[in-house]
């Protein structure tokens, strides 16, 4: 992974001092919370419900092991002993207290890690795809460019007061992992007919209020000039984003009102002026930071270990597992394992520190030292020999990250919703237990097989409702929390928006209604169908109807029903 | 004692006044005092010959402010005949001034003064003054003392801007 040099450690350490001195200058009253504020957002700082958030940058999703164990060591200090892993990556804690969010920062900048700009109107963290380096289905290695564009949006000096925030995801594989078309920037990896590489470039797409899917800019944008472009558009939102209304702040809203032609014409015309100047990217500076991405000394290992080949047949918990959490790796032998942050009981994407540290000692003992961050809120070892897989499993079980259920229903991602953010309209995470514990049993879970439901609070969308298969959004009506439930979005390359499929739901009769969504389902599927291919071919007014259909009260669940 | 303002990173006296049009006042009917003026754009587009006359007739420079949404792209043609282009900063959030005064340096060369007034502060002053501002009119209440220590906040930069043409990764020394 990228290493930083005196410069990239002068530069972090710069940011420390300053926002150490504009944290004394708001303690001593010089800075009004007017002032203060986007200041201490670009350091990922909230002023929430129970006090200060503090969210810690993750640059494309890639740890090592000591930095994670970093993190541990900071939410058990400044912390209730645990953090919360968010579909962009960051890890973000509840409980820290003002005055020691420069010592954090100071501590955290030791080892190469930060807060810059994980929140405000500016360029946040760039992020990609969880299985960049070891996915079979890579054009490009897409970390090298994320990390280029890292330093570049590092206060950028013209980009630090947007119409609103501008995030940025890149995807280096032939499937999309990074969500890149609901990104204000999306950049594909394309290759030419000789082989070089370039950007298909997405702009304008975004959740929240207005849910759109990128349009394409650029089909195919050289490599050269992926600096120069982006300035471009950015400069291009800069200027002409609107700043009347919030709700209509981001790019999409731009780029919807010029049309995908004129806002690529104008995107094109200030890039005529920018185009070859000095910021256009050298082969030199590419292959410096692309140098430091280079895959680890794997061993040269037999396509299928015996012993794994064993345990799977002998030990069903354990297939369960790696058919699950286990992914494909492009080197014979080896395996990427998901550990899971999902399980009743606790909030999707919150990690303990011990879990932390846990997490730690795997990527150090097999995994080259790395952990990386899935937009799912999952964790995950992208390099693990295929015969420490039994191992890893046994490990993992006793740390409380080998939930079996990946891609399945309790593999959920939500927000943190009501229960800690000022800006939601309703909470998530009782919402998640709700559901998780409904659908605990793991047979249960198997048969109903890939499904990916996602909650988020309220508009904003952090929990990426409108790309779940089943997608639960929080509204308030008159001081009370509703849910309203959208089918069929999905990420990917075929990514959609949900649809709403009717009035919303009290929080009591939502565990009921996602039963019944998924009765119709099992009630049409037909063999090796998931959700949302019996979505696809049976349309919503099946699940609609079931919804809305009083059933006979699940005998789990009449005490609930008797008092609804 | 003469209003001061900071000026290649030091406190200078200043005589230059902004114009500024009243609510349903007529850009043509405005009046001009004696001395060095910054005027709105639509001042200048209206009364640009009589500006000019001034310079020619009385030595008095000429100057302008832009607002947020005024255009670099419309005064691109008389850009040489100014001494001073000022940007009205009304909110410090609001960041359309960061790229007027890039196109300014970097687009269209200008190298007279390049002045941020308005609702700045010293944390605004790091990034305007890489944007290509060399002079700061700092909000109501603001140290000014303060601010001359925010030109150092970092020691180095990644970006190309106006206070530097080239970027980190062309000047890297390993």
């Amino acid at each position: 992974m990228y290493k930083y040099d005196g410069y990239d450690h002068a530069i972090v350490q710069a940011r420390v001092a300053q926002f150490r001195n504009q944290t004394e200058r708001y303690l001593a009253g010089a800075l009004s919370d007017d002032e203060f504020r986007p200041l201490r957002l670009q350091n990922g700082l909230y002023i929430q419900r129970h006090g200060p958030m503090l969210r810690l940058a993750v640059p494309y999703g890639l740890l090592s092991a000591p930095q994670l164990r970093k993190f541990a060591d900071i939410a058990r200090r400044h912390d209730r002993g645990f953090g919360h892993f968010t579909t962009r990556h960051n890890l973000q804690l509840n409980w820290v207290q003002l005055p020691q969010v420069p010592e954090i920062l100071a501590e955290l900048a030791e080892h190469e890690l930060h807060a810059i700009q994980t929140s405000g109107n500016c360029i946040r963290n760039v992020t990609t795809d969880h299985f960049a380096g070891v996915a079979a289905d890579e054009i490009a290695d897409p970390r090298p460019w994320a990390e280029i564009l890292r330093q570049w949006s590092s206060f950028h000096p013209e980009f630090a007061y947007l119409p609103r925030k501008f995030k940025v995801a890149i995807s280096g594989a032939t499937e999309d992992r990074a969500a890149i078309q609901v990104h204000d920037l999306g950049l594909q990896v394309v290759r030419d007919p000789n082989g070089e590489i370039g950007f298909k470039v997405y702009a304008g797409g975004g959740l929240g209020r207005t849910p759109l899917l990128g349009q394409v800019v650029q089909e195919f944008l050289p490599w050269q000039h992926l600096l120069t472009y982006t300035e471009a558009l950015i400069r291009v939102f800069n200027r002409y984003g609107r700043r009347d209304n919030a709700f209509k702040a981001r790019i999409k809203i731009l780029v919807k009102a010029l049309g995908r032609e004129e806002f690529a014409r104008q995107v094109e015309a200030e890039w005529a002026h920018l185009k070859d100047g000095p910021a256009t990217l050298t082969v030199a500076e590419v292959e410096r930071v692309a140098a430091q991405f280079v895959a680890p000394a794997y061993e040269t290992l037999a396509e299928d270990d015996l012993c794994h080949l064993a345990h799977l047949r002998e030990d069903k918990a354990f297939s369960r597992w790696v058919e699950r959490n286990v992914q494909a790796h492009k080197v014979a032998g080896y395996a990427a394992v998901t550990l899971s942050l999902k399980k009743p009981g606790a909030a999707p994407g919150d990690a303990t520190s011990e879990q932390m540290e846990a997490a730690a000692d795997l990527a150090e003992r097999y995994s080259f030292g790395e952990i990386r961050v899935s937009h799912e809120q999952n964790l995950i070892l992208a390099d693990v020999p295929q015969r420490e897989l039994y191992t890893v499993w046994h490990r993992a079980k006793a740390a409380g990250l080998a939930s079996p259920t990946v891609g399945l229903i309790q593999d959920l991602i939500a927000c943190p919703g009501g229960d800690f953010c000022s800006l939601a309209n309703a909470r998530s995470l009782p919402i998640a237990a709700a559901i998780q514990e409904r659908f605990e049993d793991l047979d249960y879970q198997h048969d109903i097989g890939e499904l990916e439901l996602n909650i988020s609070g309220c508009m904003n969308s952090c929990g990426h409702h409108h790309l779940g298969a089943i997608g639960i959004l929080g509204v308030d009506k008159n001081g009370q929390e509703w849910y309203q439930v959208t089918l069929g979005g999905r990420q990917g390359n075929d990514a959609r928006i949900g649809e709403v499929i009717g009035r919303s739901f009290a929080a009591a009769e939502l565990p009921d209604a996602v039963e019944r969504l998924i009765g119709a389902y099992l009630a049409h599927r037909h063999a090796d169908e998931r959700f949302i291919d019996t979505f696809d071919r049976i349309g919503i007014e099946a699940f609609q109807s079931a919804a809305y259909t009083q059933t006979r009260p699940h005998p789990h669940q009449s005490r609930r029903v008797a008092n609804g | 004692m003469a209003k001061q303002i900071i000026k290649e990173r030091r406190l200078q006296d200043d005589a230059w006044k902004i114009v500024a049009l009243v609510d349903g006042e007529a850009p043509f009917d405005v009046c001009l005092p004696i001395g060095p003026l910054l005027v709105p754009l639509a001042v200048w587009k209206a009364k640009k010959a009589c500006l000019i006359h001034r310079e020619y007739e009385h030595g008095t420079p000429l100057g302008i402010w832009l607002a947020p949404e005024d255009k670099v792209e419309d005064i691109a043609a008389d850009i040489d005949d100014f001494t001073v282009i000022a940007v009205h900063f009304p909110k410090f959030a609001d960041g359309r001034g960061y790229s007027t005064a890039r196109l300014l340096r970097e687009r269209y060369g200008y190298d007279g003064e390049v002045r941020a007034f308005g609702d700045i502060g010293r944390d605004q002053i790091f990034y305007l003054n890489r944007a290509g501002f060399d002079a700061f009119v700092l909000g109501e209440g603001k140290s000014a003392e303060d601010a001359l220590a925010a030109f150092d906040d970092f020691p180095e930069t990644y970006q190309a801007a106006a206070d530097q043409p080239d970027p980190l990764f062309r000047r890297r020394v390993a």
